[in-house]
């Protein structure tokens, strides 16, 4: 059987994973690829602990799967939020290099 | 001892992740995001947690994977397949900040008694988690379907071509 340890170890190579892609790239897309696998992660490491640990005193036991659940609905917003403004930076500089898009910058 | 499901589904994660960042074409890296997320979602399984795993399956593969499919399509370059610096400081701090992080993370976990947790504690079930959302969090699913509305109302009006506008 597996132990908590793996699955926290998937999470921290996910984590990882995403904060190299956030580090590297300059692609808007691949930012929100390293978001999202970032917040997987995070989604990843509340299961994992709710379901090895026993429930602290007081709290109910399904809190940590709740709590996935409002994360993913608003890592689905939030993904819905990033496209489309994605797609106006595109629509006006035909680029979508972040390195590029110096309208904001003060 | 781990088991050869939880080996092939931590290969799917991890690789599916690294393709996403890494391919040239960057359609094949939005499919390698949905592997990595499909392979959340089975790891999901594995933990005893199946409403959580077809919720992810459902919103994340269902819908964010293919708007960002969709969105890829639309803003698609050819100077992002062609240019790919190698050897960039950039990317080697990239790489050196994100192996930090995850041996960090490893070494800590190792000076902790959660490896020896091996059985699973608690299956919670669908009528806990429905009870929660509707009793204790109601305000919180509230807050949320107003946060949701308002992004796609927002990601709406955003994207909305100006038709007056472009024809001057």
């Amino acid at each position: 059987m597996n132990s908590l340890a793996d699955f926290v170890m998937v999470s921290a190579m996910l984590f990882g994973i995403g904060v190299y892609g956030l580090i590297t790239k300059r692609n808007a897309l691949r930012l929100l690829f390293a978001v999202e696998l970032m917040i997987n992660a995070a989604n990843l490491n509340f299961v994992a602990f709710e379901q090895y640990l026993p429930p602290a005193p007081g709290a109910q036991a399904a809190l940590g799967q709740t709590f996935v659940l409002f994360s993913i609905a608003l890592a689905a917003a939030e993904a819905a939020v990033i496209l489309a403004i994605i797609v106006v930076a595109y629509r006006l500089h035909q680029d979508v290099d972040v390195s590029e898009l110096k309208t904001m910058e003060g | 001892m781990v088991d050869v499901t939880f080996i092939a589904m931590m290969v799917v994660t991890v690789g599916g992740a690294i393709f996403a960042l890494e391919a040239q074409e960057i359609v094949y890296g939005a499919i390698g995001l949905a592997a990595s997320l499909f392979g959340v979602a089975a790891l999901f399984f594995l933990l005893d947690a199946p409403y959580v795993a077809v919720f992810q399956v459902a919103v994340y593969i269902g819908a964010v994977a293919v708007l960002i499919l969709f969105t890829v399509m639309l803003v698609r370059q050819e100077k992002w397949a062609k240019e790919l610096p190698s050897k960039s400081p950039s990317r080697v701090a990239g790489a050196v900040t994100g192996l930090a992080l995850v041996v960090a993370i490893v070494y800590a976990l190792a000076s902790t008694s959660l490896t020896s947790d091996t059985a699973l504690q608690n299956g919670a079930s669908f009528v806990q988690i429905g009870q929660l959302i509707s009793t204790g969090y109601a305000p919180v699913l509230e807050v949320l379907a107003l946060v949701l509305g308002a992004a796609v109302v927002g990601a709406l009006t955003l994207s909305r071509v100006d038709r007056e506008e472009s024809s001057q």
